[in-house]
């Protein structure tokens, strides 16, 4: 599931403190150009206002209140209680004596431990507070706002049905019973859980590719995945570059604890949001510039938040450049078998596969949260070329380990290629409806969405109903969205894009009904917004 | 004819090179031995025989019991809503009724003597990442944590490797049974203090892994005025305290923090895990229970990485709310377990094998100095190695657990079946014997 998070933190307050210093400032040099007009006029006259704007800048950059560092972001749909936090980090204050203070908690976790302020949690937290339900709670806030697909539990739970008693724990003894799947297990997964998924992750490509299940590490999620490849390729204060908009838990998988930086390779609209080879060599040498070594790329096809795919031509050139720089690629797959486009989902796999590349500079991150809406489960895959990562990878998976439970439902699960088969068809299907749904219903409210083929969710161009092209326009709209239609949408900016008034909604937990009432309430906004502008 | 350009191969990180993972001791190394030639009571009674692994096997039979009785607990029920809900759940507070379980587990085995807030109870993916959690959120790298030694030969890697922080070992010797005194905690601390390291905390294991005997309640009341005096933090890994043999000898930190009234409770923290207690290691469930608000928030958000399925959530939930199966099992898993205890014990005994007087845990603490050639370190791995292949049993050295007499060793007795370890006794015993002749 996706979690977004605004990461300018406090735009609206810093953007304000700044307009009235410009205009103070201004209030200042144009008499003093006056004075000095006399005499040594055009030097003067241009220098001195420049040092005075020059120092009322420094000031006012000294006496800035402090960033807070970038926020966590919740994975829940009950997200933690902002007012309690508040209350009992205050009681715990109290309750500690001594000259010293309350005992010290480290660096990285203080800056974790901060509230959450970013819009994204707000509207999380509003949505737990009043959650739509068609009878109980009609009025209630619709989520669009989390990644998931509940299109297809029918699916899965009669295949439950059919297959229960075969799967997790039975009582024959053998495999099956307790004293098979209590024990240690190997950290980095089971091997007939890696065959499975090597079986599975193949079927979802189209069987374009084969993946062996020796180059596989298990991981308890996708989240761990990542985290752990930052770990083995960078040192703290090394930096990935990834292009925007991009997922917003990347902020916290690929830095929290790593001390890794990651550095925004902006996408425009004009390139449907693919990346281009000149902005990521940009990005690069401004990088190098500032003294921060950069240790790989990071992207994500399908395309999370923008939700298209990255053509074979631009796959080849992310690898020539990589080879170049001789640097990483990591690349997150995990919205692969959800579809709903014609075109072909090329896997990073077939591209080094086909090509007499350095494979050792690819690693591919996958799991079973989207393509098979498990996200509770926790299952994560880090399929990797390079040996070295994967020997340290194993290694570390003992820290983020799938539980033996979870292991055997989903080797009895995935091994059933007959029922993956007909999900995978099914979902894209159900995905594809939903989709067509959705976009029809803004285009006659006259709201374009870019062109996406994948991810559980479209990127929707909401400029027109913004009434300042900044952030502080977005987030007024995002705002409008929540308060007013009661909708739960992620804003661009919470994605670091570039362009103010782009929203990624979600539809893959509505139904075809609610989809309706979406439109409608989106529609009535979209009204004042226009009234206004 | 072309020339071969070699290409700079691509880089790893520090983390990634790195030798912190500590998997190169002997105490993994045995474990290669095993692996390579296992004990099979039919298929291969000559192997060797793992007695370096602490798991416990000795109530599976309670829990199968349990799951066959209640099915509901390993499916989702007939609701519609059950499954899917359960699938989806990902967020890092927990299941509730998860959560509540486990908090009255940990009251059940301190026998009501303490009392636990479901709200303080974080999960995570086993004690090793419990563990490793709260020393990212309790020290900076180039910290440190104070552990008492002999220490579980896993710190090294789960409090080291990717926080950057040190141990400094508090030094505890036989003289008084090994156990913790005031001179050893500030000894430790002016050491680190002498190398310009920030102390952060105090790391202790009780019961102790290795020794296998719990913490008395004068040296934990020591403890915890020491690090308040220095305003450090507490951990107390409690990852054994389901299996002290008698339920009275076991004193939780928890306990002392109540008749505190949890004055100075903020600087506390407990780890657990269904493990060790109820033999679960592949289920992967370990908890932090703390007593500060901040942490307790932190190592939420951290959680992140180190979730618990929900199914196993779902599952666990079912079998620990159940009073009567807990109440039954916690009894007879400590009597199972000081029947074995005995059991090897009398066995070494009457080998000439004397060990610690223990009282808890899936392990003794045997002493083979007097059979050590050179009482150093290196007599102590030549001892090791003809255990390991001569004698054919797998037994962890002192040495891995950084304890500082040579001699000393652990030996698990709860992952076999009461067969092999008669057998394992009878092979230290013919050992034992051959050795008597040769001198």
């Amino acid at each position: 599931m996706t979690r977004s998070k605004s990461p300018a933190h406090e735009p609206e307050s810093e953007s304000e403190a700044r307009r009235p210093t410009g205009a103070t400032g201004m209030r200042l040099i144009v008499p003093l150009q006056g004075v000095v007009q006399g005499r040594g006029g055009l030097i003067l006259g241009s220098l001195i206002p420049c040092a005075l704007f020059y120092f009322f800048q420094l000031y006012l950059k000294r006496h800035r209140s402090p960033k807070p560092d970038s926020n966590p972001t919740s994975p829940s749909q009950s997200s933690s209680n902002l007012a309690d936090l508040q209350r009992s980090s205050s009681r715990s204050n109290l309750s500690s004596r001594g000259s010293f203070g309350p005992v010290r908690v480290s660096s990285r976790a203080s800056s974790i431990a901060k509230p959450n302020d970013s819009p994204y949690y707000i509207g999380l937290d509003k949505v737990s507070e009043d959650p739509y339900d068609r009878v109980h709670n009609p009025n209630g806030i619709i989520q669009l706002g989390l990644s998931e697909n509940r299109l297809c539990f029918d699916l899965i739970e009669k295949w439950l049905l059919e297959n229960m008693k075969d799967s997790v724990i039975g009582t024959e003894g053998g495999d099956l019973s307790i004293s098979g799947i209590a024990p240690y297990q190997p950290c980095d997964g089971l091997m007939e859980l890696k065959v499975a998924m090597a079986g599975f992750m193949s079927q979802v490509v189209g069987r374009s590719v084969s993946f062996d299940p020796s180059q596989m590490v298990l991981t308890s999620g996708a989240t761990p995945a990542l985290e752990i490849l930052s770990f083995c390729l960078a040192d703290p204060g090394n930096a990935f570059l990834v292009p925007t908009p991009y997922y917003p838990g990347f902020d916290r998988d690929m830095r929290w604890r790593t001390g890794v930086e990651l550095i925004p390779v902006h996408c425009r609209s004009t390139d449907n949001f693919i990346l281009s080879i000149t902005a990521l060599d940009q990005a690069f040498n401004q990088t190098r510039k500032r003294g921060i070594k950069v240790r790989g790329i990071l992207i994500s096809n399908p395309a999370n938040p923008a939700g298209n795919l990255l053509p074979r031509e631009t796959l080849y050139n992310l690898l020539d450049f990589a080879r170049e720089k001789n640097i990483h690629i990591v690349c997150d797959e995990i919205f692969a078998g959800s579809m709903y486009g014609s075109e072909e989902f090329v896997s990073m796999a077939e591209i080094i596969d086909t090509e007499d590349f350095d494979k050792n500079r690819v690693h591919i991150v996958y799991g079973l949260s989207k393509d098979l809406s498990l996200p509770g489960f926790r299952v994560g895959v880090i399929y990797s070329f390079n040996e070295s990562v994967l020997v340290a990878a194993r290694k570390l998976t003992r820290f983020s380990s799938i539980s033996a439970p979870t292991q055997r439902l989903l080797i009895s699960m995935l091994s059933d290629m007959r029922f993956t088969q007909a999900y995978i068809e099914i979902n894209k299907k159900r995905i594809r409806e939903m989709h067509d749904l959705f976009v029809a219903g803004l285009k006659k409210l006259g709201i374009k969405c870019a062109k996406s083929c994948a991810g559980l969710y479209c990127w929707v161009d909401m400029s027109g109903l913004i009434c300042s092209y900044s952030e502080k326009g977005e987030l007024e709209l995002w705002d409008k969205l929540l308060n007013i239609a009661k909708i739960n949408v992620t804003p661009g900016s919470a994605c670091h894009c570039i362009e103010p008034g782009w929203f990624r909604c979600c539809f893959t937990t509505l139904s075809r009904e609610d989809i309706a009432i979406v439109i409608e309430r989106i529609g009535k906004v979209a009204e004042t917004c226009k009234i206004s502008s | 004819m072309s020339i071969e350009i070699e290409q700079p191969s691509v880089g790893l990180s520090k983390v990634a090179v790195s030798e912190t993972h500590g998997e190169d001791s002997p105490y993994f190394a045995g474990w290669k031995a095993y692996d390579e030639n296992p004990y099979h009571e039919l298929n291969n009674p000559s192997g060797v025989i793992q007695m370096g692994l602490a798991e416990n096997q000795v109530s599976f039979d309670l829990l199968e019991d349990f799951l066959e009785t209640h099915p509901e607990a390993s499916s989702w029920g007939k609701g519609v809503s059950s499954f899917r809900e359960n699938a989806l759940f990902q967020d890092y507070h927990g299941l509730p009724s998860f959560r509540k379980a486990m908090a009255s587990f940990m009251e059940q085995i301190r026998g009501g003597r303490a009392k636990f807030d479901p709200e303080r109870v974080v999960l995570t993916a086993g004690a090793t990442a419990a563990n490793e959690l709260l020393t990212f959120i309790l020290a900076d790298p180039g910290d440190a944590l104070l552990v008492p030694t002999p220490y579980y030969p896993g710190f090294d890697r789960d409090l080291r490797w990717r926080t950057g922080v040190k141990i400094v070992p508090i030094h505890c010797d036989s003289s008084n049974n090994f156990q913790i005194t005031p001179q050893a905690l500030e000894a430790a601390f002016n050491e680190a203090e002498a190398m310009n390291i920030k102390v952060r905390g105090v790391l202790i294991t009780n019961p102790s892994n290795p020794l296998g005997a719990t913490i008395q309640r004068s040296v934990l009341e020591e403890i915890l005025d020491f690090v308040t005096r220095k305003n450090i933090h507490l951990v107390s890994d409690e990852i054994y305290s389901g299996s002290v043999f008698s339920s009275s000898e076991f004193i939780s930190i928890a306990e002392i923090l109540e008749a505190r009234q949890y004055k100075d409770s903020e600087r506390v923290h407990i780890v657990y895990s269904l493990s060790k207690d109820l033999g679960l290691p592949g289920f992967r469930v370990g908890t932090i229970y703390s007593y500060n608000d901040k942490v307790v928030t932190t190592a939420r958000r951290m959680s992140s990485f180190t979730l618990i399925s929900s199914q196993t959530q779902h599952l666990l939930a079912c079998m620990l709310s159940n009073k009567e199966f807990t109440e039954n099992y916690i009894q007879i898993n400590r009597e199972r377990l000081r029947k074995r205890y005995d059991m090897i014990i009398e066995g070494l005994r009457s080998a000439g094998i004397e060990c610690l007087k223990g009282n808890a845990g899936l392990f003794c603490w045997m002493n083979l100095s007097p059979l050590l050639e050179k009482p150093t370190r290196e007599g102590e791995l030549t001892l090791w190695n003809s255990m390991l292949h001569e004698v054919r049993l797998n037994i962890s050295p002192g040495s891995s657990c950084h304890i500082s007499e040579p001699g000393w060793f652990r030996v698990c007795f709860a992952n076999m079946s009461e067969q092999t370890l008669e057998i394992a006794l009878k092979r230290i015993h013919d050992f034992m014997e051959q050795r008597k002749r040769d001198i």
